[in-house]
């Protein structure tokens, strides 16, 4: 708002006359009505709105009149002023309803045009499917510990109970790196196994210690379709005081329901590991057949070659041999531990059939995973 | 280990309607992994006979070699008159009693079986081989069944080819299970039935008059029991049960006294070796090998001994490799039928051996000589030390009843002292370990059912079975309660596990890294880490290069790989040549993972005791010995990075991608890169970045276009760019605590300048000097356009750059904006010789 203008001429007072306002209203009204289009609306705007129009030029008058004047001249003009901004505002909402209907729709283009531009890129379902499997102990309070992919022998199978001339240590088939004379007597071996981590974890701290060990690991198979040299596993370890193999089976059920779901039903079977013991495997119905192939010629199922059932992984109670090895007391503490192999739940939970598609990193076959699964 | 259901149903009596499946699945869930059951017979339909050959009429003219027979096959073909059938086998004679199948039959395949007219006669039926009848691949020829079987009589019955077959991986710690007894005991206790064992037999008592033995080595051998057995009918064949139950182990039967051996061996889980006594040389000995010592094995090997090993000998040397093979020179020898006499001649006079060796020296030799046998496979795994009298026995009484073989009275047994093993368990601890209550009386019934001896009550002292090796802790003995009452009926429950502390800076970082990735367009891969010299030779390394110092394995996949990774880029630009070779031409691809540096001077990694935790100095060590493994992030992009399209023109993939990638990297990592022109393989020595973290002058990657030689030399395509950066390097100073700035609401007042270098001055440094010259005032500085040309002068450029000023407590007058702009302006002329433009 601008200051009151004193040095108007007395005599221009004239132009506050009721029927000069009037006219000045009844003209701007007139002018947008006859605007045809937004810009002559414009125009139409300045002429009368702007500061050179006689409403704009008779307001500041006011300023100049004797101060009893000033309450009805104030109210003539504001009045006045009110219904040629209606006015416009009115006339400019219709053009601009009638622009819409007619340039809006020449502006139209063909939205479903492809827009590819921007490359897509995607992370490897290996890599996601692990930290899926990580966050899931995440939740439960667990960390995530990691370690070498070279590996000490004594990490690796000694302190694991695999002693030079256990049996189990040539059920793993493994690559010896070479020592510096080029003898295999280097001690190191490319890590058959994520549970050298569960050594350098208990070795690290004390208990509790519950921890979640994703990685790579070596065994030297050929490439084939269900076999692959370098492999993914996901180790998992608790030590506590008071540990079980009952914690143990609810663990695993519990990732079993948040990875794949609570309606297949799983299979508890003894078996072997130097490392834990009792030991188990834990084998999950197969998602496909659900059982029906076993025993049934005419619907053979090709997922679990009609047995039924599908390998998850294997586990049991940390052998307290393993724990003395690591400097864990096992007359306080006890701990289980699990093994998963990351293609064979890829395989499973995505319906791929061919793990050297895993490996070859043909970007169609990552592509349709994108960020997370 | 193939157990036949038939066979197991001799030792436990499994209820009659038991399917294979069945019995699997109940030794399933008792820890023993079948892995198939296998359908003998399945589809077999008869009837399949014995008959008789009558006649034999050669037919000739024809391209091979067909008999016209007739066969006397009794009442199976409801007639009784001979059956006429055409056959193309020629192993056979009149008189021979043969296996016929007749029209209206189903042999295996399903192959159904009708008369037809062929060879222009009819041919009412088939004379079998083993082949055809699903018994083994071994021959084509037809089956001559012994003389004594009348034809007519069923086959399917007599040939045993109806049964089920169950095929089970043996873990290492049930070495009992490689038997038909430790099979059957499991089954008996996973049906809560007797068993019938195979090994309690009437065994007479050692003597001083057996064969002689000397155990020279009581550690490697700590029982040998040996049996001879003379007058053998060198002509007795293995009777086709026996035969049978070989083939449905796989075992090929061989010759009557190998087949018995064979058959003990799988029967009672004990390995024997049968001697001809005639070809031994005075007393067994078992001893260690002398250095330089060789033996011929029965696979006509001839073997360098070295002293490890374990032997048999005679006074000639060594006859054995103990558990693992025997030697050529006392083998059983095949019975050899005179052409013109016929008679049989063979081995008559036969030494049993049924010893028990070490483990670990039987694994020893069997892996030194690439030698894996039935008989070290079960050694190593554990043979029942107390079962070598009954399984010699066995073979004794076997070859009396079928080789017309006489016993000597002589038996010998040297035995050395065994302590007895017991351990000591308290009763709750099952109960303890699996998280529920058994109580102490289930506890001891399931300890005596595995075949332990039990006493005590609350602490229970238990000795395990002499067949179960494994069992040496309390937890082996705990395993044996749950497994047997159920891991099924072990109770599900969650541990209260405290706190975590989520996800370490260091993992949150790897995974912003990917998503960050990703998200600009890359397809991550992940490569296997072997690679070989010619690898670095494409990436145009120098001799000297730090890179081509590696990991090498001992036994790599590919002898041309025998090294481990320095860097990711050849794995990952392999999978970039494989996706163009497959058509995918616009590529942009990543990789992280680790690489593997030797240590300068690499050391040897200690084998601390496990008895214990290792000391501090034995863990340093233990790291010490392992080389570097920095994680590492790689992108390599090829073809279009935007495609062309109805929006305009695409852009090609470049160096600046590349460079830009590191810098997605390190924003993710929350890290700023300081980008400086370097020449460094495999990179375009012009257009090779050399990438730091900045402020330091920590050099933790590469990136830029490579080398046109190495894309030639990799098949890439034409200007293929790469980026390489140390993840942990990058991350070295940790992440920082970012200081939220104060946004200033004034308005911001825009300067351009355009300054002309020489064209080698870096834009990075001009960049620089615009800033520290322009103060804080500063808001933003942005290079909008490089130019050269005649404009500017030859060897000089344009950078044009838009220069944000702005205050956070005024409005800025263009006096202001302007005094800031030259400052900048003379900072840059000052610092890179930079002359403003028009000026």
């Amino acid at each position: 708002m601008s200051a009151p203008n004193k040095s108007y001429d007395p005599v221009e007072v004239e132009a506050l006359k009721p029927e000069e306002v009037e006219r000045a209203r009844d003209e701007a009204i007139a002018a947008f009505a006859a605007a045809t289009g937004l810009d002559e609306l414009k125009q139409a705007k300045v002429a009368h709105t702007g500061d050179r129009s006689a409403l704009s030029l008779a307001n500041r008058e006011i300023g100049a009149l004797p101060p009893q004047a000033k309450a009805a001249a104030g109210k003539l003009i504001g009045q006045a002023r009110g219904a040629v901004n209606q006015a416009l505002a009115k006339r400019q909402a219709e053009l601009e309803a009638e622009r819409d209907a007619r340039v809006l729709v020449e502006e139209a283009v063909d939205v479903t045009l492809p827009f590819d531009r921007a490359p897509r890129g995607a992370r490897h379902p290996l890599t996601t499917l692990a930290e899926r499997i990580e966050d899931t102990f995440v939740a439960m309070g667990y960390e995530v510990a990691e370690g070498p992919e070279v590996e000490a022998e004594w990490l690796n199978f000694d302190a694991l109970n695999l002693g030079p001339d256990h049996p189990a240590r040539s059920m793993q088939d493994t690559f010896f790196v070479a020592a510096p004379d080029g003898s295999p007597d280097s001690g190191v071996v490319l890590r058959t196994q994520t549970s050298p981590v569960q050594i350098r974890t208990m070795l690290d701290r004390e208990p509790p210690i519950y921890a979640i060990c994703p990685g790579r690991v070596y065994r030297t198979d050929e490439l084939d379709a269900t076999h692959t040299p370098v492999f993914r596993q996901v180790e998992g370890i608790a030590v506590d005081e008071g540990i079980t193999f009952a914690d143990l089976k609810g663990t695993i059920e519990q990732l079993v329901s948040k990875l794949i779901g609570d309606e297949l039903e799983l299979r508890w079977r003894p078996s072997y590991f130097p490392f834990t013991e009792p030991s188990a495997e834990v084998d999950l119905q197969c998602f496909v057949c659900r059982g029906a192939s076993v025993g049934n010629p005419d619907r053979p199922c090709r997922t679990c070659s009609s047995e039924g059932w599908i390998e998850l992984g294997g586990c049991g109670v940390v052998n307290p041999r393993v724990l003395i090895a690591s400097g864990v007391d096992p007359n306080r503490y006890s701990g289980f531990a699990f093994g998963l192999g990351l293609e064979r739940i890829l395989m499973n939970r995505h319906n791929v059939a061919d793990m050297r598609d895993m490996v070859e990193g043909d970007v169609r076959f990552t592509l349709p995973f994108g960020m997370e699964i | 280990m193939r157990v036949p259901l038939s066979w197991l149903r001799e030792y436990v009596d499994l209820p009659a309607g038991e399917t294979g499946r069945d019995v699997a699945e109940r030794l399933i869930r008792a820890g023993l992994e079948v892995e198939t059951v296998e359908q003998l017979g399945g589809d077999l339909k008869g009837p399949l006979v014995v008959g008789q050959v009558l006649s034999i009429e050669e037919l000739t003219g024809f391209k091979k070699p067909i008999r016209h027979c007739w066969v006397n096959v009794g009442d199976a073909n409801g007639t009784g008159e001979p059956q006429e059938i055409v056959c193309g086998a020629r192993n056979f004679a009149v008189g021979d009693k043969v296996v016929v199948v007749l029209p209206g039959a189903v042999l295996p395949g399903p192959f159904p079986i009708a008369a037809r007219q062929t060879y222009g006669h009819t041919s009412a039926g088939m004379i079998c081989s083993a082949r055809e009848l699903g018994m083994g691949d071994d021959h084509d020829g037809i089956i001559v069944l012994p003389p004594e079987f009348e034809p007519g009589t069923d086959a399917i019955e007599l040939l045993q080819l109806v049964d089920e077959v169950l095929d089970i991986a043996v873990t290492p710690d049930r070495g009992y299970c490689l038997s038909m007894r430790g099979v059957a005991r499991e089954a008996a206790a996973a049906y809560g039935l007797p068993l019938a064992d195979p090994a309690l037999l009437d065994v007479p008592p050692a003597n001083s008059y057996g064969y002689l033995v000397k155990v020279a080595d009581p550690v490697g051998c700590d029982r040998f029991v040996a049996r001879t057995v003379t007058g053998i009918d060198p002509a007795a064949q293995s009777p086709i049960w026996l035969q049978r139950r070989l083939q449905k182990m796989h075992v090929r039967p061989i010759s009557l006294t190998v087949d018995i051996t064979n058959y003990v061996m799988l029967e009672v889980g004990q390995p024997l070796h049968a001697y001809d006594r005639n070809r031994v040389d005075g007393p067994l000995q078992v001893r260690r090998a002398s250095e330089g010592e060789q033996l011929t094995t029965l696979d006509g090997v001839k073997r360098k001994l070295s002293a490890d090993d374990l032997l048999i000998c005679d006074n000639s040397g060594p006859i054995g490799l103990a558990g693992v093979m025997g030697g050529a020179s006392t083998e059983i020898l095949d019975a050899v039928t005179d052409p013109e006499t016929g008679e049989v001649t063979g081995s008559t006079e036969v030494i049993i051996e049924a010893a028990h060796f070490d483990p670990v020296a039987v694994a020893r030799s069997a892996k030194r000589h690439k030698l894996p046998s039935e008989a070290s496979k079960r050694f190593e795994r554990g043979v029942d030390p107390e079962a070598s009298r009954a399984a010699a026995q066995r073979a004794v009484d076997l070859l009396v009843l079928i080789a017309g073989g006489t016993a000597e009275a002589g038996v010998t047994d040297i035995a050395a002292p065994r302590p007895m093993r017991t351990i000591t368990i308290a009763a709750d601890l099952p109960d303890r370990v699996a998280g529920t209550e058994y109580g102490r009386e289930t506890v001891t019934r399931r300890l005596q059912e595995v075949g332990c001896a039990v006493s005590g009550s609350d602490v229970l002292e238990v000795t395990p079975p002499t067949w179960r090796l494994d069992l040496t802790d309390p937890n082996d003995l705990v395993e044996e309660v749950i497994r047997l009452e159920g891991y099924d009926n072990v109770p599900a429950r969650m541990p209260t596990v405290p706190p975590g502390r989520g996800l370490t800076e260091a993992q949150r970082m790897h995974r912003r890294v990917g998503v960050a990735l990703a998200a600009a367009g890359y397809v991550e891969v992940n490569n296997y880490p072997f690679l070989g010299d010619a690898a670095f030779d494409a990436l145009g390394l120098a001799a000297d290069d730090e890179r081509r110092r590696t990991v090498k394995l001992v036994n790599p996949l590919n002898d041309e790989e025998p090294a481990l990774r320095t860097t990711l880029l050849p794995g990952l630009l392999a999978t970039l040549r494989r996706n163009v070779g497959r058509g995918n031409t616009d590529l942009a691809i990543f990789e992280a993972g680790l690489v593997f540096r030797p240590k300068p001077e690499p050391v040897v990694a200690p084998r601390p005791a496990v008895d214990r935790r290792p000391t501090a100095e034995e863990l340093a060590a233990l790291d010490a010995a392992l080389p570097d493994q920095p994680r590492r992030i790689a992108v390599a992009l090829a073809g279009e990075r935007q495609p062309a399209g109805w929006w305009g023109a695409g852009a090609p993939s470049g160096w600046a991608d590349a460079v830009e990638a590191a810098r997605t990297v390190a924003r993710a990592a929350g890290v700023e890169l300081e980008v400086r022109q370097d020449q460094h393989a495999p990179w375009h020595p012009g257009r090779c970045a050399a990438l730091y973290a900045a402020g330091t002058d920590r050099l933790v990657g590469h990136a830029g276009e490579l080398h046109p030689r190495v894309v030639k030399a990799l098949h890439l395509p034409e200007r293929t760019s790469a980026m390489e950066l140390d993840l942990d390097l990058l991350s070295a100073d940790g992440a920082r605590t970012v200081e939220g700035p104060a946004v200033s609401g004034f308005p911001v007042a825009t300067q351009d300048v355009a300054l002309i270098v020489d064209r080698d001055v870096p834009a990075a440094r001009v960049e620089l000097a615009l800033r520290e010259g322009a103060g804080e005032l500063l808001e933003a500085i942005r290079l909008f356009d490089v130019f050269e040309g005649e404009q500017v002068g030859a060897g000089k450029k344009s950078l044009a750059y838009a220069l944000r000023f702005r205050a956070t407590d005024r409005t800025l007058t263009a006096d202001e904006a302007s005094t800031a702009r030259a400052a900048a302006v003379a900072s840059a002329e000052a610092r890179t010789g930079a002359v403003l433009r028009g000026a």
